[in-house]
C-alpha cells in the first residue's frame, strides 16, 4: 500500500508551517524527513496519520491493504506514549481491542509481536520498569500487532542515548529486511536517515517545502560494504550542506524575531 | 612539600525522612506529660481533662450505646452527602474536562459558587428542605460538589494528550478512550480530590449538626461544651479525629490497590 501526500499545506493561526508538500512512499519503502526544527516536520507526520487536518491538501493511501491489517497508519511515537497503567502485554493489546478478536486471539498476536520484538519475557512489567530502548520497543511491538500498512514514526530513536539508538536501528533494519515494512519517518538525525531510508527527503526552513529528495542507492541491509559506506559519506556530505544552509537561516529567523 | 588537606563532606541535611518509633515515641511522651500535669494538678481537669478520664468517658459512651447512636447519625449523613456531592461533581467535572461547551459555562460558574462557605447556605437549605436529614445532606453535598469538579476537571486536563492521540492513532473509540486512557489517568488526581472532599464532609456534618440536630457527634460535642462536661466533649473530639483517620486510611488504601503501576 503507498502514502500519497499531494499539495499538503498547513498554518497555526497566522504562522505558515507548511506550504505545497508532494509526498510518494511505495509500498516496501522507507522514506526519511529531514529538516530543521520547527520546518514542520512533525505536523507533516500528524496530517499523513489524520491527527491533524490539512490546511491544504490531501493524503491518500493507493492499493489493497495488507490482509490482516487493522489499522493501516500506524505511529510509533517519540515518547513512546505507552499507558503507564498497562503492562506490557496489555500495551501492546490495546489497539486489537475494539476489533472484535477474542481474548486467545489478541494474546495470540501479542505474543508474536513481543517474541517478535525481543520482549517476551518483558510482558508482565510495568512501563516505569523498563529502559527507554525497552519502552520504545514496546511502542513498536504496539505498532506491529496491527499489521500496519504504512509506519509513521516520529523520531522514534531521539528520545534515546546513543548506544540504544544504534541498536534500536539495528533491530529496525533487521525488521525491514523481514517484513519489507513501509514508512515514513521523521528525523533530524542525518546518519539515522541515511542508514534506514531508501529516498531522504530534505524540508526547507518555515514554512517547510519539499527542498530536495535525494534518493540511496542501496537497500538498508546492504548499506555497511565499503563501496557503500563511500556512497553513502558523499551523499551525507551533500545532505549535511541542505541542512546545515537551512538550520542556520531558521536561526537567524528566530534571533530576529525575539530581538 | 605540596600542603595536603581532607576535603570536608558537604552533602549532609536536606533529606528529611520518617521514622516510624520516632512518631510513636512523639505521642506516648506527649500524652504521658498531659497525664502527668493532670494527675499533679498543674492542668485544670475543667479545662482539659487527662487523657485516662477521656479514655473513661469514651468506654462510657460505648458501654451506653450513645456512641453508635451518635456516630450512626453523622456516618450516615457524611456517606449520602459525600455520595451525592461527589457522583454530581464527578459527572460535572468529567463534562468539563470533556467537552468545550461545559467548559466555557461551567468554569465561571464553579469559580464564583466555589469561594461560599457552604455552612452558610444551611438555613437556606433549612428553608427549602426543613430541619430534617434532607438540609444537612445537602450541605455536605454542596461542600463535596465544587472541589469534586475542580479536582476532577483539573485531573482530565492533566492527562498526557499524546497518549489520548496514541488511542485515537489507532481507531481506539471515543468512548475506550475515555475508559482506558482519560479515566485511569487522572484516577490519581481524582483520588487526591476525595481525600480532600472528604475531609470537607467531616468538617460540614460537625458544623451542620452543632446548628440544628437531635443526634450526631456534632451534637454531642456542643452539648457536652454546654453541659460543661469537657471529658465527653474531648472524647467526641477523639472520635472525630479517629473518623477522619479511618476515611483517610480507607482512600490510602484504594489509592494503594488501584495505583499500584506508579
Amino acid at each position: 500500500m503507498d502514502l500519497v501526500v499531494s499539495g499538503v499545506g498547513h498554518a497555526y493561526g497566522a504562522l505558515p508551517v507548511l506550504e505545497g508538500i508532494d509526498l510518494h512512499v511505495a509500498s516496501g519503502e522507507i522514506v526519511a524527513v529531514l529538516g530543521p526544527s520547527g520546518c514542520g516536520k512533525s505536523t507533516l507526520l500528524g496530517i499523513a496519520g489524520g491527527l491533524i487536518e490539512p490546511g491544504a491538501g490531501a493524503v491518500r493511501l493507493r492499493g489493497e491493504a495488507p490482509p490482516r491489517c487493522l489499522n493501516a497508519l500506524t505511529y510509533v511515537f517519540q515518547d513512546f506514549a505507552l499507558l503507564p497503567w498497562r503492562d506490557v502485554a496489555a500495551n501492546v493489546a490495546l489497539p486489537l481491542e475494539h476489533h472484535g478478536l477474542g481474548r486467545a486471539e489478541i494474546a495470540r498476536r501479542v505474543d508474536v509481536a513481543l517474541e517478535r520484538i525481543g520482549l517476551a519475557e518483558f510482558r508482565g512489567a510495568w512501563p516505569r520498569q523498563l529502559s527507554g530502548g525497552m519502552r520504545q520497543r514496546v511502542g513498536i511491538a504496539r505498532a506491529l500487532v496491527v499489521e500496519p500498512a504504512v509506519l509513521l514514526m516520529d523520531e522514534p530513536l531521539s528520545a534515546l542515548d546513543a548506544q540504544t539508538r544504534d541498536l534500536l536501528l539495528e533491530d529496525l533494519i533487521a525488521l525491514w529486511r523481514a517484513t519489507r515494512f513501509t514508512a515514513l519517518y521523521v528525523t533530524h538525525n542525518l546518519a539515522e536517515a541515511l542508514r534506514l531510508a531508501h529516498r531522504v527527503v530534505v524540508l526547507s526552513r518555515r514554512p517547510g517545502r519539499v527542498r530536495e529528495v535525494v534518493e540511496v542507492p542501496f537497500d538498508p541491509d546492504a548499506r555497511g560494504t565499503p563501496e557503500a559506506n563511500a556512497a553513502l559519506a558523499r551523499i551525507q556530505e551533500r545532505l549535511w550542506g541542505l541542512i546545515r544552509d537551512e538550520a542556520r537561516d531558521a536561526e537567524r529567523e528566530i534571533l530576529a524575531h525575539d530581538a | 612539600m605540596t600542603p595536603e588537606r581532607p576535603v570536608p563532606f558537604r552533602g549532609g541535611g536536606f533529606a528529611p525522612r520518617r521514622r516510624r518509633f520516632v512518631a510513636l515515641a512523639a505521642f506516648a511522651v506527649l500524652l504521658g506529660a498531659w497525664e502527668l500535669a493532670g494527675r499533679g494538678g498543674w492542668i485544670s481537669p475543667i479545662f482539659l481533662p487527662r487523657p485516662g478520664t477521656i479514655l473513661g468517658a469514651l468506654g462510657d459512651l460505648v458501654r451506653s450505646g450513645a456512641l453508635a447512636e451518635h456516630l450512626g447519625a453523622s456516618l450516615f449523613r457524611i456517606a449520602a452527602g459525600w455520595t451525592l456531592g461527589s457522583a454530581l461533581g464527578f459527572a460535572a467535572g468529567l463534562a468539563i474536562g470533556l467537552f468545550s461547551l461545559a467548559r466555557s459555562a461551567g468554569i465561571p460558574i464553579v469559580s464564583a459558587l466555589f469561594p461560599i462557605p457552604k455552612i452558610a447556605l444551611l438555613p437556606l437549605m433549612i428553608l427549602w428542605l426543613g430541619i430534617g436529614e434532607a438540609s444537612k445532606v445537602a450541605t455536605i453535598a454542596l461542600g463535596v460538589f465544587f472541589p469534586t469538579v475542580i479536582a476532577v476537571y483539573a485531573a482530565v486536563d492533566a492527562v498526557p494528550r499524546n497518549l489520548i492521540r496514541m488511542a485515537q492513532s489507532f481507531g481506539v473509540p471515543p468512548a475506550a478512550i475515555l475508559r482506558k486512557v482519560v479515566l485511569p489517568g487522572a484516577w490519581p488526581a481524582i483520588l487526591s480530590g476525595f481525600r480532600i472532599t472528604a475531609s470537607i464532609a467531616l468538617i460540614l456534618v460537625v458544623s451542620a449538626e452543632m446548628i440544628g440536630a437531635q443526634r450526631g457527634i456534632g451534637q454531642f460535642v456542643l452539648q457536652a461544651g454546654n453541659l460543661m462536661i469537657p471529658e465527653d466533649l474531648l472524647a467526641g473530639i477523639v472520635v472525630l479525629s479517629a473518623l477522619g483517620l479511618g476515611i483517610g486510611a480507607l482512600i490510602g488504601t484504594i489509592e494503594r490497590a488501584t495505583t499500584r503501576w506508579r
